[in-house]
């Protein structure tokens, strides 16, 4: 009964959502306040209806429902709770459930925190974010529905995807969901712009923590992401350049460069038209990454059932919101007023290359995901286009992106002056070429190019230090004064030298990854010994286990450094029993921020085990450097100025004599 | 046909905790491994999602990798390796596509959207430079404007 409740709040949410979807609009038009205030009401009771039928789902799998077909598929009595928990959205519809739930949550927090949008500007943008959930309603509701009952009900489930029982589940889909969705708030803003044909200063001031908030999530997410895939595909990867992946790091790509021409406009009024339909771009970027997964046009890990009237659904809500958003800013763009000038040498100036250079990297990478697929359409010719394409060309596309950050916080708005700058960082470019060089003599072996590369990372992460040893004034003003100076910087100045610094320190360990990276693949007897980065690791044997719902064989190793043990670790093959599903669990210890990886073969016929072992220096600073980029996100957000009830205070003038003439 | 395909793709998948290069296939000349390995990361595996041959353990990807090897061993550069595989798996085995007149546009790609852009850029600023960037005050603020530089302040 409970479930065909949560079935029904998911239909009523339907109905909400189509109300909101369209008085609202008419309100705006018309200036009526009680139908502009329905949006509000609107969205806040369709996410309570669809955080009722989302509660009533999870329900329905920690109680290991089975006459629920999608318990019944995706999940086992004896699966861990955390995994029945996340199993929720381990699944095709529970996944949509998901990103429903997470779209109706920032709905709900528009509503919420919007008190002081203007009306018009709530009432619309609120709408446009029922527009995509009744598009996604009703994805759910006809073609995806995960309250179909079972009759007789199963005793037992099929269990939940091997692959997926981690807590790699648990966190990473709602973390790239909430940077994923959370762009739908930016495109409801940019439309809503659109549709009122003017953009004001309430439009920047919020687009832009929307966006900040987003960008930090999805970065998160997609950190986890990779991090996950490294540990449980135990082949030792971080990026495959997988469609799934493309389809994630896109919208990112987008996004960080909406990120910045946000902050152009908010700060300078320029770039006004580029940054709506860069807003526009990141969304249907994010859409069309739901619909490559979900449809299963390109094989990928990430392609649970896939099945064609899903994906021309999807092709549907695609080509109606980013054609008919499109459409709309090319009628309405002309209409926005332009903003401020400002010279090719500027902060300004620095940013436009930055998302020149963004959004290049952006089409080259959807490019090269979607060529097989139309020239396999167009001349049914198959061609395949894999990492060594996009290392190539992203890497080329990205390297003066890297030397040219550390430039951009440093030259002045409006109208900068380059020569201060270089002034200012030809020492931060020599100690970062130096240090590259000690660096690389340390590690030896490698390609020298990899200095080049090393210096880059080192010289974004010093630059991000020089950007604030100017700004507080170090070396020229006292040190008392240039501490309270430091302390006394917006936050956001924090933010900004925390996310470069950051992505410093990923490059960082990128470059030195591929360039010191050293692999054993060796056959191993108990009580042999191999030396890997500086360690001696001891295969000790094999020894079989069982887990709650799987059996395995795992195998112990001893690492060794000069004689004395530092560390154990196990590396296991295992069987889960529901699918007969083999895995392999990659046994990885850490030494500060290097790792060493043992993955399991096949056994040899003398008793041996097949074993590969790889050293992987500084790795742990990719995902380092990501949670650095997404903690000065978060140092950002919490910034005075963009704080959600900051334009509150600011919009009761002291003196209303100053308020500028309309 | 395409079910059984998929069943088959299904098995070879769920064999497959993914384990590359084996110890009894790596070949004892150094180079000649290097450069296997080299050649081995920009092989497509054919039954596989979206892995190359180095990285996937499928029994198809085996036997590309023993196939490149024994090449190389016979004596064959990269390049003629890789035009035998071509010449029997076809192009779709290439995770690098070849630049020719089909993959002219993926290739061109980064080429032509920096140009595009920059284009763009240069048309825009120019033409925004000969709109006048604004009216002339009105009366009514030249009024206001000359109070707050004169005036007693505010």
């Amino acid at each position: 009964m409970i479930i065909e409740i949560g079935h029904y709040a998911l239909i009523l949410a339907l109905a909400t959502a189509l109300v909101v979807s369209v008085v609202p609009v008419i309100g705006a038009r018309r200036l009526d306040r009680a139908m502009m205030d329905l949006a509000s009401v609107g969205s806040l009771a369709m996410f309570a209806l669809v955080a009722f039928s989302f509660a009533v789902l999870t329900y329905a799998h920690v109680v290991s429902d089975f006459s629920v077909a999608n318990v019944w598929e995706n999940s086992h009595s004896l699966v861990p709770l955390l995994f029945k928990l996340s199993g929720v959205w381990g699944n095709h519809e529970g996944s949509m459930m998901l990103w429903l739930l997470i779209l109706v949550l920032f709905s709900a927090l528009v509503a919420l925190f919007g008190r002081n949008l203007p009306d018009t500007l709530r009432a619309n943008v609120l709408a446009v974010q029922a527009w995509i959930s009744v598009a996604f309603i009703l994805f759910i509701l006809l073609t995806s529905n995960p309250f179909m009952r079972l009759d007789p009900a199963p005793a037992e489930g099929k269990d939940l995807n091997p692959v997926l029982q981690d807590v790699g589940l648990a966190i990473h889909p709602p973390l790239l969901y909430l940077g994923y969705v959370g762009f739908s708030v930016c495109f409801s803003f940019a439309v809503a712009a659109l549709l009122e044909g003017r953009i004001d200063a309430a439009w920047a001031r919020w687009v832009r923590p929307w966006t900040l908030a987003a960008w930090t999530f999805l970065t998160l997410g997609i950190a986890m992401g990779s991090y996950w895939a490294y540990y449980e595909l135990g082949w030792g990867g971080w990026w495959f350049w997988d469609p799934v992946e493309n389809a994630s790091f896109m919208p990112w790509l987008a996004g960080t460069a909406l990120l910045h021409s946000a902050l152009v406009m908010e700060k300078r009024e320029a770039l006004k038209i580029w940054t709506v339909l860069l807003a526009i771009l990141t969304f249907s970027l994010s859409l069309m990454g739901t619909f490559l997964v979900r449809s299963g046009v390109l094989t990928s890990v990430h392609a649970f059932a896939s099945d064609p009237t899903r994906g021309v659904f999807v092709l549907f809500i695609l080509l109606i919101f980013i054609g008919g958003s499109l459409s709309l800013f090319a009628f309405r763009a002309p209409q926005l007023s332009a903003g401020g000038l400002f010279a090719p040498i500027s902060r300004e100036g620095a940013l436009v290359l930055n998302n020149l250079i963004l959004t290049v990297a952006c089409g080259t990478v959807l490019t090269g995901t979607l060529y097989p697929l139309l020239l396999e359409t167009l001349t049914g010719d198959k061609i395949s286009v894999g990492p060594p394409f996009f290392n190539m060309t992203f890497g080329l596309l990205m390297a003066p992106l890297l030397v040219i950050v550390p430039f951009g916080p440093l030259l002045a708005w409006k109208r900068g002056d380059l020569l201060a700058v270089l002034q200012r960082l030809y020492l931060v470019a020599i100690l970062a070429f130096v240090v590259a060089v000690v660096f690389f003599y340390v590690q030896h072996g490698g390609p020298v190019l990899a200095v080049l590369g090393l210096a880059a990372a080192l010289f974004l992460i010093f630059g991000a230090i020089a950007d604030l040893w100017y700004r507080a004034g170090v070396g020229k003003v006292a040190a008392s004064v240039a501490w309270r100076r430091l302390a006394g910087l917006p936050r956001s100045a924090f933010g900004t030298a925390l996310a470069h610094a950051g992505l410093g320190v990923a490059v960082l360990g990128i470059v030195a990854v591929t360039t010191f990276e050293t692999e054993h693949v060796i056959e191993m007897k108990p009580g042999q010994t191999v030396e890997a980065g500086g360690y001696a690791v001891r295969f000790d044997g094999m020894k079989p286990a069982t887990g709650p719902n799987y059996s395995e064989e795992r195998g112990h190793f001893t690492i060794s450094r000069g004689g004395v043990e530092v560390a154990d670790v196990w590396s296991s093959k295992r069987v889960y029993t529901a699918r007969q599903m083999p895995t392999t669990e990659a046994g990885i210890v850490t030494f500060g921020l290097s790792q060493l990886y043992v993955s399991l073969g096949d056994p040899t016929n003398d008793g041996g085990m097949v074993v590969r072992i790889w050293w992987k220096p500084f790795i742990l600073c990719i995902w380092g450097g990501a949670v650095i980029m997404a903690i000065g996100g978060f140092v950002s957000l919490s910034d005075r100025r963009l704080r959600v009830g900051a334009p509150n205070r600011r919009a009761k003038p002291l003196r209303p004599a100053l308020e500028p003439a309309e | 046909m395409i079910r059984r395909l998929l069943l088959v793709i299904a098995m070879v998948l769920s064999a497959a905790p993914a384990f590359a290069v084996n110890p009894d296939e790596v070949l004892a000349d150094r180079a000649l491994e290097a450069r296997a390995r080299a050649i081995s990361a920009e092989l497509r595996c054919m039954v596989c999602q979206n892995q190359s041959i180095d990285d996937s353990n499928a029994e198809l990807a085996k036997d590309l990798r023993l196939l490149v090897r024994e090449r190389l061993t016979n004596g064959d550069t990269n390049e003629q390796v890789m035009n035998y595989i071509v010449s029997r798996y076809g192009e779709f085995v290439l995770l690098k596509p070849r630049f020719e007149t089909k993959t002219i546009l993926l290739w061109g790609a980064p080429l032509l959207l920096a140009v595009a852009g920059g284009l763009s850029l240069i048309v825009f600023a120019r033409r925004r430079v000969q709109v006048p960037t604004g009216s002339r005050l009105s009366d009514e603020e030249e009024k206001k404007l000359d109070r707050l530089m004169h005036g007693d302040g505010l």
